[in-house]
């Protein structure tokens, strides 16, 4: 099988740009990766076609290999429609992050960051045990409400 | 009567409800009436195939009457019709939730139109995935469920969920094109792109492709499986969309990757290649997930930790390749996609009965509603594989597997799995302790409605947190319905499904295990695509 030397060469260009945008902070940047990136996986499906010939309508006097390979083409035509669905909806979220946030970039997440700056010390496990174990509560600390359980929690933060 | 002639039903009924649902887009209700008909109706479909598949084994249908290798076929067998019936059954109980909950009741969660059309589409794109033997047109399948799961990502387009949804959506793309890339390669390589074709024309490639190309997928479904080095995007993107949406997320969309992985150990290179790498992964999944789970404080991030985690038991299965240890994962699959999904559900109801679903601010909840814990304390029971539940039975079929192949790797595997048992243990004895067991007043930051909740669990209309922040996130909490009837049914109609698949385990593991033996010898389904002696024509 040959195979079209220029046609590889684009698609590695397509693939290296694509992959470089895709490391990028910013949506759009990536996003065009994305758009650059498929493109290079429809020219490797166009490839593995095999060289092109005729259209591949059955004609009774032209041989079986002059056609062109069609299953290529469909994949590719299925594949160009995905990504043009893709496409518009990544547009669709870079323009509303941007409403929201006026900002075009990939956002950490809060709650990641939380539980990896949160210390190795637990106040559920690692407390220190109180010495006094007794069942029987003094009467001036029975009272304990809700309130000032809360009010505890909030001086101690 | 062959029961591949109605597959592509399962798929083209659900299209067919997505159109109808979105023309109907201004009557709520009647689109309501058609998403459950139509998963009503494929649901009764999929059974038949399921009985037809149990019965006969693997059938084919050759879509639009091309012969195999050149137009798409749809296969049934007892791995696909199994999928499909349990992936129905929790996708209708998951549609009749979120029409419970109505989408509606809260002022940003959003277009609710929308919800109903993409959702059934989400079912075709799972059922196609799931029936399809072409790879091409898995690849199609993948596309349909992809677009819907991003629509209903961020549904309603709030901050947290654009955020979410842009990492589950690269991600999700770059998966896709590679899958597309590998597709292109193993067209270049064979010359086919039908499955059964494949699994004869790929094995007499020489090794070195073979493992270029095998590698190339493993990569691409190991992504949409969320299996360890690659399943980083799960716990980012998952828990900030609606519940009923995470829940069915967390049920069906990896386990689709969890079957596409399946199908290319067994069908499309078989062999034990790669098996040593593939326990590897797994017991990493298992470990590194779990070990994540606990040290969350949030209900639904801790839940999609432990899906990451469990899908290791469904890697370690595989890897197996045995009778045993493939058929224990196929059962482990269908297990988990009920109990992971009735586990989200809850934490939607524990999100509307407390507010929140931050477990240092809920407590009391068992007093408040004994049926919420119940409802929670089953599936989790049975997650962790307590003994008389389903979970426990698939993890001993595993285990079994394990020893039975005695290598070295394997017993790490067997260890690493009782570790990971005993950790989504504790990390679900936690959330029990925490929101269910202690007094709200405990709580590290309590939670102002839930104190002041009569101890007869009547809600209370006005706090005075209420009254002093009229905008305040506690606002409306005590007069919205809490625990609406037409979201708690299907709740416990799933939670009741994952008690049954340990009633009927029994016939249940003869199923996998047949399913098990087929695709391990190939066979089966080869011959119900290609015909009787395709095998023996290409020499094996």
């Amino acid at each position: 099988m040959t195979v079209n030397l220029t046609l590889l060469l684009v698609m590695g260009v397509l693939f290296a740009v694509g992959v470089y945008l895709i490391l990028e902070r910013s949506l759009t940047r990536v996003m065009l990766g994305l758009m650059l990136i498929t493109n290079g996986a429809n020219l490797l499906l166009l490839s593995t076609g095999g060289p092109a010939g005729l259209a591949p309508i059955f004609g009774m006097d032209v041989p079986a290999e002059t056609y062109s390979d069609p299953l290529p083409q469909a994949l590719i035509l299925t594949s160009i429609v995905i990504s043009f669905a893709v496409t518009a909806f990544m547009l669709a979220i870079i323009y509303r992050s941007w409403v929201l946030g006026r900002q075009d970039e990939v956002q950490d997440d809060i709650e990641d960051r939380r539980v990896a700056n949160q210390p190795t010390f637990d106040a559920e496990d690692d407390a220190e045990i109180p010495a006094e174990t007794t069942e029987f509560v003094p009467p001036d600390e029975a009272e304990e409400t809700p309130a000032t359980n809360r009010a505890r929690t909030e001086r101690e933060k | 009567m062959n029961a591949a002639q109605i597959a592509p039903l399962a798929v083209v009924l659900p299209l067919l409800g997505a159109a109808l649902a979105f023309v109907l887009i201004r009557h709520p209700n009647a689109q309501r009436r058609t998403g459950a008909t139509t998963l009503t109706v494929t649901l009764a479909l999929e059974v038949v195939m399921l009985a037809s598949a149990w019965a006969n084994g693997a059938q084919a249908v050759n879509i639009g009457g091309w012969i195999p290798p050149f137009g798409i076929t749809m296969v049934v067998d007892e791995l696909s019709a199994l999928m499909l019936v349990v992936s129905s059954a929790v996708s209708l109980a998951v549609l009749l939730y979120a029409s419970g909950q109505g989408m509606a009741d809260s002022d940003e969660e959003g277009p609710v139109s929308i919800f109903h059309p993409t959702y059934l589409i989400l079912v075709a794109g799972v059922s196609n995935a799931f029936l399809t033997g072409d790879l091409f047109n898995l690849y199609v399948g993948f596309e349909m469920l992809l677009t819907a799961s991003y629509v209903l990502m961020t549904l309603g387009g709030t901050s947290p969920r654009i955020r979410a949804g842009v990492t589950y959506v690269v991600v999700s793309v770059i998966s896709s094109m590679l899958f597309l890339v590998s597709i292109a390669m193993i067209y270049a390589a064979t010359g086919t792109i039908n499955m059964a074709d494949l699994a004869i024309k790929l094995g007499e490639l020489e090794p070195s492709t073979q493992m270029t190309l095998h590698l190339m997928l493993l990569v691409a479904f190991g992504i949409k499986a969320a299996v360890f080095p690659l399943s980083f995007w799960l716990p980012d993107s998952y828990p900030t969309a609606p519940a009923p949406v995470t829940a069915v997320f967390a049920g069906l969309l990896t386990k689709v990757g969890v079957y596409a992985l399946i199908r290319t150990e067994t069908l499309l290179f078989p062999g034990d290649r790669l098996n040593t790498f593939l326990m590897v992964v797994a017991v990493l999944t298992m470990l590194v997930g779990i070990l994540g789970a606990v040290a969350q404080i949030d209900i639904k991030r801790m839940l999609s930790f432990t899906l990451v985690s469990h899908i290791g038991y469904m890697v370690f299965g595989l890897a197996m390749s045995s009778v045993v240890g493939l058929g224990a994962a196929v059962y482990y699959v269908a297990h988990h996609i009920t109990v992971q999904t009735s586990l989200f559900l809850v934490a939607g109801l524990i999100e509307r009965r407390g507010g929140t679903t931050n477990m240092d601010r809920l407590g009391g909840l068992a007093k408040l509603s004994p049926l919420l814990a119940i409802l929670f304390f089953v599936p989790a029971m049975n997650l962790a594989g307590i003994p008389p539940f389903s979970g426990f039975l698939g993890k001993i079929g595993l285990v079994q597997g394990g020893v039975d192949l005695g290598t070295p790797v394997a017993w790490v595997l067997v260890a690493g799995s009782m570790i990971t048992s005993l950790l989504t243990l504790l990390a679900l004895a936690r959330v029990w302790n925490r929101v269910f067991w202690r007094r709200p007043e405990d709580a590290e930051h309590p939670d102002p409605v839930l104190v002041a909740t009569k101890p007869d669990g009547s809600a209370v209309r006005t706090t005075r947190h209420v009254e002093e922040r009229p905008h305040g996130r506690f606002t409306g909490r005590g007069i919205v319905q809490l625990l609406p009837m037409p979201m708690v049914w299907p709740t416990i109609g799933l939670v009741a499904m994952g008690l049954a698949l340990t009633v009927f385990a029994g016939p249940l593991f003869d199923l996998s295990d047949q399913a098990a033996r087929e695709m391990l010898q190939r066979t089966p389904y080869i011959e119900a695509v290609l015909g009787e002696g395709a095998m023996q024509g290409a020499g094996q």
